[in-house]
C-alpha cells in the first residue's frame, strides 16, 4: 500500500499536467503575457513608429486628464450608462416572463434571445444602418404619418441603439438565471402576510437577484464602453468613445502607451464592477 | 400570469427589437430593386452578385482557415481544460481564468496580441488570426464541455479504472464518448465565433490577407449596398443552425450563464 501511494501522488499530477497543462499553458502565453506586456507599457515612452521606448514616465497617466481625453471618457460613459439602463428596463421584465413560462417554451424564448448575439455582429450593426437612414423604414413610416424625416442616423441615439441591439441578450441571461432560482415561497410567503406585489418585488425580488442584476450591467457597460464599431458606423464619427480612442492610439497615432493607459482603465472598470457583483452575490447569498 | 399581464409588452418589444432588424435584411435580399427602400418583385440577383464577388470570395476562404484551424485547436485545448477543471483541481483562480478570454473586452485581447506578436517580431498572416481565435474559442469549448461533465455520473470511469484500465484509457473509451455531444457543441460554437469575429481579425490580420469580416467593414463603411444582405441572410443561416443544433446536442442555455 504504501509503495503505490507515490506512485498515485503522481499520477494525479500527471493527469492534472497532461489535462490543464496545454490549456493554461496556452493562456498564459497568448493572454497573460499580452495582457502583462500592455500593463507595463503604461510607464513606458512611446517610440517612435509605435512600439515603446523604455524609459520611465508618469506623463500617460497625466494625459487622461488632459480635457479633450476627459471629454472622450465621460461622454462614452454616459452613452454605455444609458445603453446599460434601456437593457436593464427591458431585459428584466422580459427575463422575468421567460422565468414564468411552461418549461418547453422556457427553452424555445431563451434560444431567441441567444441567437442574434450568436450572428455577425457587422451584419447587425449594417441592420441598423438600413433602418435609420434617411430614406429606410424608420423614416418612411414617419413621413407616412406626416411626421417629415427625421435624422436618425449619426446621432447619439444611433450609437445607443446599436449597442444595445449588441448587448441585450448579454443583460437578460444573467436576468434570468438569477430570477429563475428565485423561490416562489419567498413571494407567496410576501403576499400572505399582505405585501402588495410592487412592496413585494421592491423588498424580495429585487434584492434577490441583485447579483444577476449587476452581471448582466457589467456584461453590457463593459463592451459598450470598448466598442468601437457602433460610434463608427452608426455615430458617423462624431462621437469618439473610449474604444475609437483606443484604435486609434494602436494603429493611427501609433502611441501605444497612452492607448494601453486607456485599455488599462476600462479593465478597472470591469474589475471594480466584477467585485460589486461578488459582494452583492455574498450579501443575496446570506439573505436567502 | 394574469397577474403580470402588462410584463407582456417589454417581452414582446424584447423579440420585436431582436428580430425586426433581421427580418428585414432577408427581406430585401430577395428585392430586385437596386435601391434597397422598395419591394420590386422576388429574385436572386443579389446572391449571384456576391458569388462574383471576388473580394469576398478570398475573404471567406481566408476566414474558413482561420476558423476550422482554430476550432480543431480550441477544440482539443478546450476538452481537456475541462475534464481537468473539473476532475483534477477546485483552484478557483484557475476557474476564473478559464473564463477570462470570454469576460475580457475583445478590444483588450485584440491590443494584447498586437503587442506581443510585434514584441516577438512574429508576421502577421492568417496564422496569427488563428491563434488569436483560439484563446476565445477555448474559453468557450471548456465551458460548454464543462457543462456536460457536470451532469455526467461518474460511476462507469470508476468502474473502468476498478476494472485495471490505465487513466489514459479511461479517458478515450469512456470519458470521451460521454462527452461526444458537449464536445461538438463546444466546436460548433466556436466555429461560428471565428467566423463572425471582426475586432481581434482587424488587429491580429495581415491586410493583405483579410477575414470576411474585416471584407464587410470596409463593405459597410461605404455604405448600403443589397450585396450585403443577400451575404447577411447566409451568415444569418449559418449562425442560425449551428445554435440551433448545438442547443440540441447540449443544454447550451444552461451553460452559457
Amino acid at each position: 500500500m504504501t509503495a503505490r501511494q507515490p506512485a498515485r501522488v503522481v499520477g494525479k499530477a500527471a493527469g492534472r499536467l497532461a489535462t490543464m497543462g496545454p490549456g493554461f499553458g496556452y493562456l498564459t502565453v497568448f493572454l497573460l503575457v499580452p495582457l502583462a506586456l500592455v500593463l507595463s507599457y503604461t510607464v513606458f515612452r512611446r517610440g517612435r513608429f509605435g512600439g515603446v521606448v523604455y524609459e520611465p514616465t508618469g506623463e500617460n497617466f497625466t494625459r487622461l486628464a488632459d480635457p479633450l481625453y476627459l471629454d472622450v471618457v465621460i461622454g462614452s460613459v454616459r452613452l454605455a450608462a444609458i445603453t446599460t439602463l434601456l437593457a436593464l428596463l427591458l431585459g428584466y421584465p422580459t427575463a422575468y416572463m421567460i422565468a414564468r413560462l411552461p418549461a418547453r417554451w422556457k427553452v424555445v424564448a431563451l434560444v431567441a434571445v441567444v441567437l442574434p448575439f450568436w450572428t455577425n455582429f457587422l451584419i447587425r450593426t449594417y441592420a441598423w444602418i438600413v433602418l435609420l437612414n434617411s430614406e429606410g423604414p424608420v423614416n418612411s413610416g414617419l413621413k407616412a404619418l406626416g411626421l417629415g424625416t427625421v435624422d436618425l442616423l449619426y446621432t447619439d441615439g444611433a450609437i445607443v441603439a446599436g449597442l444595445l441591439y449588441a448587448y441585450l441578450p448579454l443583460m437578460i441571461l444573467p436576468l434570468y438565471s438569477a430570477v429563475e432560482r428565485l423561490d416562489p415561497q419567498l413571494r407567496e410567503a410576501s403576499a400572505n402576510l399582505g405585501a402588495r406585489p410592487a412592496r413585494t418585488f421592491w423588498s424580495v425580488t429585487l434584492p434577490l437577484s441583485l447579483p444577476g442584476v449587476l452581471t448582466g450591467c457589467v456584461f453590457v457597460f463593459v463592451p459598450s464602453l470598448g466598442n468601437f464599431v457602433i460610434p463608427e458606423l452608426l455615430g458617423g464619427g462624431r462621437r469618439i468613445m473610449v474604444g475609437n480612442l483606443i484604435r486609434d492610439q494602436f494603429l493611427k497615432a501609433r502611441d501605444w502607451p497612452f492607448g494601453s493607459v486607456l485599455a488599462l482603465a476600462v479593465i478597472a472598470v470591469l474589475v471594480l464592477l466584477l467585485f460589486a457583483q461578488a459582494w452583492a452575490a455574498r450579501r443575496a447569498g446570506r439573505g436567502a | 400570469m394574469r397577474r403580470h399581464g402588462w410584463l407582456r409588452l417589454p417581452f414582446w418589444l424584447t423579440y420585436l427589437f431582436l428580430y425586426a432588424p433581421i427580418v428585414m435584411l432577408v427581406v430585401m435580399s430577395f428585392n430586385r430593386n437596386k435601391s434597397p427602400y422598395s419591394w420590386g418583385g422576388f429574385s436572386l440577383d443579389w446572391y449571384g452578385r456576391l458569388a462574383g464577388n471576388a473580394s469576398i470570395r478570398t475573404g471567406l476562404l481566408n476566414t474558413l482557415i482561420v476558423a476550422l484551424g482554430s476550432t480543431a485547436l480550441s477544440t482539443v485545448l478546450g476538452t481537456l481544460l475541462a475534464v481537468g477543471l473539473a476532475r483534477h483541481t477546485r483552484s478557483r483562480l484557475l476557474d476564473a481564468l478559464s473564463t477570462l478570454p470570454a469576460i475580457l473586452p475583445d478590444l483588450v485581447i485584440a491590443i494584447g496580441l498586437l503587442a506581443f506578436y510585434s514584441a516577438i517580431k512574429l508576421t502577421l498572416g492568417l496564422h496569427s488570426v488563428l491563434i488569436a481565435h483560439t484563446v476565445f474559442g477555448m474559453a468557450f469549448v471548456a465551458a460548454v464541455v464543462r457543462a456536460r461533465l457536470g451532469g455526467m455520473d461518474t460511476s462507469l470511469e470508476e468502474a473502468s479504472r476498478d476494472l485495471g484500465a490505465t487513466p489514459l484509457t479511461t479517458f478515450v473509451k469512456v470519458t470521451l464518448p460521454t462527452l461526444a455531444p458537449g464536445i461538438l457543441a463546444g466546436a460548433l460554437l466556436a466555429f461560428t465565433l471565428s467566423l463572425d469575429e471582426f475586432v481581434i481579425a482587424f488587429f491580429t490580420a495581415a491586410p493583405s490577407e483579410p477575414t470576411l469580416p474585416i471584407v464587410i467593414y470596409s463593405m459597410v463603411r461605404f455604405g448600403v449596398t443589397p450585396e450585403i444582405n443577400a451575404l447577411a441572410t447566409l451568415l444569418l443561416a449559418v449562425s442560425f443552425t449551428v445554435v440551433i443544433v448545438a442547443q440540441r446536442l447540449t443544454r447550451l442555455t444552461e451553460a452559457l450563464r
